[in-house]
């Protein structure tokens, strides 16, 4: 009980942290009457500017919140992958699922694309189209191979789809003139300036994605004992893989599809999170979500202050403070592990 | 419980299984025996669903397998697989708790009363009851393997498969795993199909065993009934030699080395003193059926030591001490037959016959101060013992059966009755004729190289000298006996 209260708080205090930094530093205090006076009606007391409400409404709110659903969509699918394909160095990449998203969004800015009615938000919506295709074509694919769809053509699959869609963005990158720092900078991942459609695009995969990955918590726990185990206590092993992995995929298409591919998010926290409260999938799961999102925030938050006013790619920074921090947290788990 | 309808299967161009069909009663303990390549594997993943059913059928309690989804499968039957993957850092408890699985419904099912019961009892029976909140990785190998016995059980199958349960486990993580098995078999009425390796788990534990080879059944039955060595050698394609278990009434199993021993006729025997004892020494280890001291019963053995005690003593432990004494003069006891008397070994007598195919020798010390006839020894008063025994080795040259060996005996115990009837022992409680004395010990052992004998009584040439040998060396060493009582 007390990991979820811990990893709740986390994600609280990483919002409010998250709204209060920037240029114009808010108080937390001010926030909560704001958050209040903005949901529930409350009077705003007199002391808090009124150009501080659509501060923290418009800009600061959607930007935590859609880098929180990006950080717990990823740390989700990774978790999910990593159970399922019983590889420590999977992560929500791993499908190729990614890389076609980013293929749809990187054509979309290529040819300079806008639907009409969508307007900017066409990039998001073409992407994951894409990333919903690519998973369909791996499945299938994988499917055509071998019926069983063992988990070593899945990854093979993943990885042949992965290189050559990798390869279709190099060929993109490298015919386009103006459209490079745009393409570099969507690729390197962010989560400035899009609102609240984008949030409102990634929320029902998230949702769903969510609830379907922790209803096969069991289930993950069976695989993590390989699928021959999973089979002897009773799972449903092809079904159930395809359901699994094509959750996770979808967080992993709609999270790439607003905002970039993210690395090291999906890779790391499910594994931080395993190191401190063990690899059961129904604890597994709704902590990495938590911490995944909080991590996100931060990083985020990082991201824009460091080098203020100008901002850092948030891919950049989740690693710059993942990887030292995932070092000792492994060093440590470890050597008490010998000691 | 279980029937195995003319199953086939094919891997490939190569066929595997052939036609296979048995049936396996509830509450059975049924063996599938065979070589590498003979279809056990395969059989079991048809059974679990782990391969789709291509020719045949298989009935689980009634049910098709066909018509059985892969929860309801996992409610009638449960797998304990060669080697399952580890999983790092899960609980023995989150690993049996996996077993509640198919009993489980719904997205979010909660843990009930039923499930914690079905839990602790599959633990109580694998023993692992204290290690409910170990990682699984700090198990040993054995403890591993009981921990997903334990998840099969909890799963409360009515039938149990498994396949090498004790491939990767030492002795007593085997006899620990198997133990438990088979009475968590009997107590809960489980059904149990197990391919074994090791032809003496499968004799030992189970009620049936199948034997596959190539894919068809070679034989089956009862472990005693259908394991004879002409099957298993035709099957394994190895020399077998099928033995009695000292304590179950079950065949087991052992290979014939293709080793030449050593040419040890009769001949290499020496015949050396030390101040207390005769000892005999072969070149090179000879097979003996005795009633000696240490070493009883069948044994290999290279010593034979026959040891002078004092007439008080003290014979409460008799074996420990004669132990030290062999360690203590450097003879290893568990290839030394050692045997005791009151008797002066200085009168050993030494005798050896050349026959044509065979040679014999004889080592025999006398004493008759408690000579007892044998039919009437139930009128002596108990605890009437005075010092005086014969004792006796034999050795021959040759090959003899189990059968030889005992005929040997009675040869031998016949002539030197004989002898003393001769000489005129009498016992001295009942004053009729003497058979031998309370005490005798004796030692037939043989080279087992050269010439078989399927017998030794007195109807063999072999027979025939072994009796006059040991009656002559029987005379001989009772003349010094007296001799010497005389002197004295």
């Amino acid at each position: 009980m007390w990991m979820y209260i811990l990893a709740v708080t986390a994600a609280v205090l990483s919002l409010l942290v998250g709204i209060s930094t920037g240029s114009l530093s808010i108080p937390f205090s001010s926030i909560v009457r704001i958050l209040a006076a903005e949901w529930f009606g409350a009077a705003l007391p007199r002391h808090i500017p009124a150009d501080w409400v659509p501060i923290v409404m418009a800009i600061r709110l959607p930007r935590v919140v859609l880098a929180f659903l990006v950080g717990a969509s990823l740390a989700l699918a990774g978790a999910a992958f990593q159970g399922l394909l019983k590889n420590a160095l999977a992560d929500p990449y791993t499908l190729g699922v990614s890389s076609g998203a980013s293929v749809g969004a990187v054509l979309v800015i290529f040819l300079g694309w806008q639907w009409p009615l969508f307007g900017t938000f066409t990039l998001p919506v073409v992407s994951i189209l894409f990333g919903m295709a690519t998973l369909a074509a791996v499945l299938a694919f994988t499917r055509a191979v071998e019926r069983r769809m063992s988990v070593e053509t899945i990854i093979l699959a993943g990885i042949i789809f992965g290189a050559f869609f990798s390869a279709f963005i190099s060929l993109m990158i490298a015919l386009t003139g103006e459209e490079l720092r745009q393409i570099i900078s969507w690729l390197m991942g962010s989560v400035a300036m899009r609102g609240w459609k984008y949030s409102g695009l990634l929320l029902p995969f998230f949702l769903v994605g969510a609830a379907v990955l922790i209803a096969n918590s069991r289930e993950l726990n069976a695989f993590a004992f390989g699928e021959e185990a999973a089979l002897h206590v009773g799972v449903d092993v092809t079904r159930r893989k395809v359901i699994i992995l094509t959750a996770a995929a979808l967080l992993t298409g709609a999270a790439v599809s607003v905002s970039g591919t993210i690395g090291f998010v999906g890779l790391v926290v499910p594994h931080m999170v395993r190191l401190v409260c063990g690899p059961n999938y129904r604890v597994l799961l709704p902590l990495s979500l938590l911490y995944g999102g909080a991590f996100l925030v931060l990083a985020d938050v990082a991201a824009r202050t460091i080098i203020e006013p100008r901002e850092l790619p948030i891919g950049v920074i989740t690693s710059l403070i993942g990887a030292p921090l995932f070092a000792v947290l492994f060093f440590r788990k470890t050597k008490r592990k010998m000691g | 419980m279980l029937e195995v309808r003319t199953v086939s299967h094919r891997y490939g161009q190569q066929q595997v299984l052939d036609g296979v069909t048995f049936a396996v009663e509830k509450g059975e303990i049924f063996g599938i025996l065979g070589p590498n390549g003979s279809g056990k594997t395969t059989l079991i993943k048809l059974i679990s669903k782990e391969l789709p059913l291509a020719s045949g059928e298989i009935v689980i309690d009634g049910r098709k397998l066909s018509a059985l989804s892969a929860k309801q499968w996992a409610r009638m039957a449960a797998v304990l697989p060669q080697t399952a993957e580890a999983a790092p850092g899960y609980t023995v408890r989150e690993t049996v708790a996996l077993g509640r699985y198919p009993h489980q419904r719904g997205f979010f099912p909660t843990w009930t009363e039923d499930d914690e019961a079905a839990l602790r009892d599959a633990l109580a029976a694998v023993g692992l009851t204290g290690k409910i909140d170990e990682p699984l990785e700090r198990l040993s190998g054995g403890e591993r393997q009981r921990a997903y016995l334990a998840r099969a059980l909890a799963q409360e199958p009515k039938l149990l498969l498994l396949d090498e349960p004790t491939n990767h486990m030492d002795v007593s993580g085997q006899v620990r795993l198997l133990d438990r098995l088979a009475e968590a078999a009997h107590a809960r009425g489980l059904t149990v199909v197990a391919v074994f390796h090791d032809m003496n788990a499968a004799s030992l534990y189970c009620d049936r065993v199948l034997v596959l080879n190539k894919g068809k059944i070679a034989a089956l039955g009862a472990p005693a009934d259908v394991m004879t060595p002409a099957l298993l050698e035709e099957v394994f394609a190895a020399p077998i030699v099928r033995l009695a278990h000292p304590a179950s009434a079950t065949p087991m199993f052992s290979f014939m080395p293709n080793k030449k021993q050593g040419e040890s006729p009769v001949g290499g025997l020496r015949l050396s003193f030390l101040d207390d004892a005769a000892v005999l020494t072969a070149a090179a280890p000879l097979r003996v059926l005795s009633s000696a001291l240490i070493g009883a019963g069948f044994q290999w053995a290279t010593h034979f030591v026959n040891r002078q005690v004092g007439l008080g003593y003290d014979c409460s432990d008799a074996e420990g001490d004669m132990r030290r004494y062999l360690e203590q003069h450097g003879f290893p006891p568990e290839r030394t037959v050692g045997m005791m008397t009151a008797v002066d070994v200085r009168d050993a007598v030494w005798l050896q016959k050349e026959g044509e195919a065979f040679s014999v020798a004889v080592m025999a010390t006398a004493g008759v101060g408690n000579a007892v006839d044998a039919a009437r020894a139930w009128q002596h008063q108990p605890l009437a013992a005075r010092p005086g025994t014969i004792n006796m080795v034999v050795v021959i040259d040759g090959v003899l059966t189990e059968a030889a060996f005992v005929q040997a005996v009675m040869t031998a115990t016949e002539a030197k009755a004989k002898a003393l009837a001769d000489r005129s022992v009498c016992d001295p409680e009942t004053g009729t004729l003497a058979t031998g004395t309370s005490t005798d010990s004796l030692a037939v052992a043989a080279t087992q190289t050269g010439q078989v004998f399927a017998y030794a009584g007195t109807a063999t040439e072999l027979g025939r000298a072994l009796g006059r040998l040991v009656y002559e060396a029987t005379v001989e060493a009772l003349g010094r006996w007296e001799k010497r009582r005389k002197r004295r």
